[in-house]
């Protein structure tokens, strides 16, 4: 049997293998807010904590597709009527509340707001609360508070 | 001679049953694509058809309202207040400016001296010019009948606000904070009644239509004109009413009594 293909796959897998395995290093490694706990040097959006148990979906995918599902959920919404999705800006809204120094939540105009935090480190602009409540709305906020 | 005539008017003007020609011929290709759409439906269920209490709003109902003119007392304001209440439309203080998704208008026969008052708003046309006009798409109207404006294309050139015969459209120039969660609003946009849209589709009514009931004289009527069985059917069957502007051809769902 000659040598030559034999050789010439164990030399692709050779250079192959730690473009692989730094990959898998990548996907494994925490994301930016834990990263930077690590003393990396590389600093921190700072991304609050919602207030339920989870999001709605994994956090990774969630940080990497809500744009998608917003997106896609808002034709589906406004122009065919189809309410009560999983998917919903407002729930976001309503979780994911950062309180000011007097226990009230903030708007998008407060750089500790949840998707700005975010934002404004990645330095994607969106244009969501120019027409979406970026807060809870008064008396739901009062039932967050009671409960 | 006649025959001249007919041919030098055909193509002035607005033609319905060239537009209904259309919309068949429309409708028979749709059909004639129906196999390859299954099939592109079936690799890709969406999820409006995976729950079935989340189905998009079909053309089985067309939603209108009959207002009967003779129980709308002059000064009385519950529909338009109630409006600005459900759906966060609070104002600067300058009428001219801001934004009114419905209004109370006073008439007056000049031969006979009456006056009548009455409310108006987006009469949701069934063949709506601001939907003709909308140079992104962002004016629609839902298969119910219900005519919004989408906001995430609308780009706010007005041009439905000029194409609107009612005047039922306004623009926002200013900045908003804390609007309503299902009424979203923003500067930039042009915006108008959506039927209280968010409570028709859980199964309610109006908020004017409720407050007119409730604290008004009981003028306002919100049903299905496509079904047979509603109220509003029957009365539209059994009593004279009128949309405004009917000359237009628009075909209003809004409807009126005693005008």
């Amino acid at each position: 049997m000659p040598a030559g293909p034999r050789a010439m796959v164990f030399a692709l897998v050779i250079l192959l293998l730690p473009p692989l395995v730094r990959a898998a290093e990548l996907n494994d490694t925490p994301p930016s807010t834990e990263r930077a706990s690590m003393d990396t040097g590389v600093p921190s959006p700072g991304i609050p904590r919602g207030q339920g148990e989870h999001c709605v979906a994994d956090t990774q995918f969630m940080r990497r597709n809500h744009m998608t599902l917003l997106m896609h959920q808002r034709d589906e919404t406004v122009r065919l009527g189809v309410r009560g999705n999983q998917y919903s800006l407002q729930e976001c809204i309503n979780c994911h509340v950062v309180e000011d120094a007097e226990a009230r939540p903030v708007t998008i105009t407060n750089p500790q707001h949840f998707c700005r935090s975010c934002h404004d480190y990645a330095a994607v602009k969106i244009d969501c609360f120019e027409c979406h409540a970026s807060r809870p709305q008064a008396e739901l906020v009062a039932g967050v508070l009671e409960e | 001679m006649s025959g001249n005539t007919n041919k030098l008017d055909a193509p002035t003007g607005f033609d319905p049953v060239r537009r209904k020609f259309l919309s068949a011929v429309t409708a028979a290709t749709g059909v004639a694509l129906a196999p390859g759409v299954m099939l592109y439906g079936i690799t890709r269920p969406s999820p409006a058809t995976a729950n079935v209490a989340n189905e998009a709003v079909a053309n089985a109902a067309r939603w209108g309202m009959l207002i009967d003119v003779g129980r709308c007392a002059d000064g009385c304001d519950a529909c338009v207040s109630a409006c600005v209440e459900e759906n966060g439309l609070e104002g600067h203080g300058r009428p001219a400016t801001d934004a009114q998704w419905i209004r109370k208008v006073e008439i007056r026969n000049p031969s006979t001296g009456r006056r009548q008052s009455l409310p108006v708003m987006c009469q949701h046309c069934a063949e709506p010019p601001c939907v003709d006009v909308c140079p992104t798409g962002a004016s629609f109207k839902r298969a119910d009948g219900i005519v919004l404006v989408d906001k995430h294309r609308c780009i706010g050139c007005r041009y439905c606000m000029m194409a609107c015969p009612y005047k039922a459209r306004s623009f926002i120039a200013e900045d908003l904070e804390d609007q309503k969660p299902h009424a979203p609003r923003g500067k930039g946009t042009v915006e108008g009644c959506t039927l209280c849209v968010h409570r028709v589709d859980a199964g309610r009514q109006p908020a004017c239509v409720e407050a007119c009931g409730d604290s008004g004289g009981g003028a306002m009527l919100f049903g299905d004109l496509q079904d047979p069985q509603s109220e509003i059917s029957r009365r539209v069957a059994s009593h004279a009413t009128r949309q405004i502007r009917a000359d237009l051809g628009l075909d209003p769902g809004v409807r009126y009594q005693n005008l």
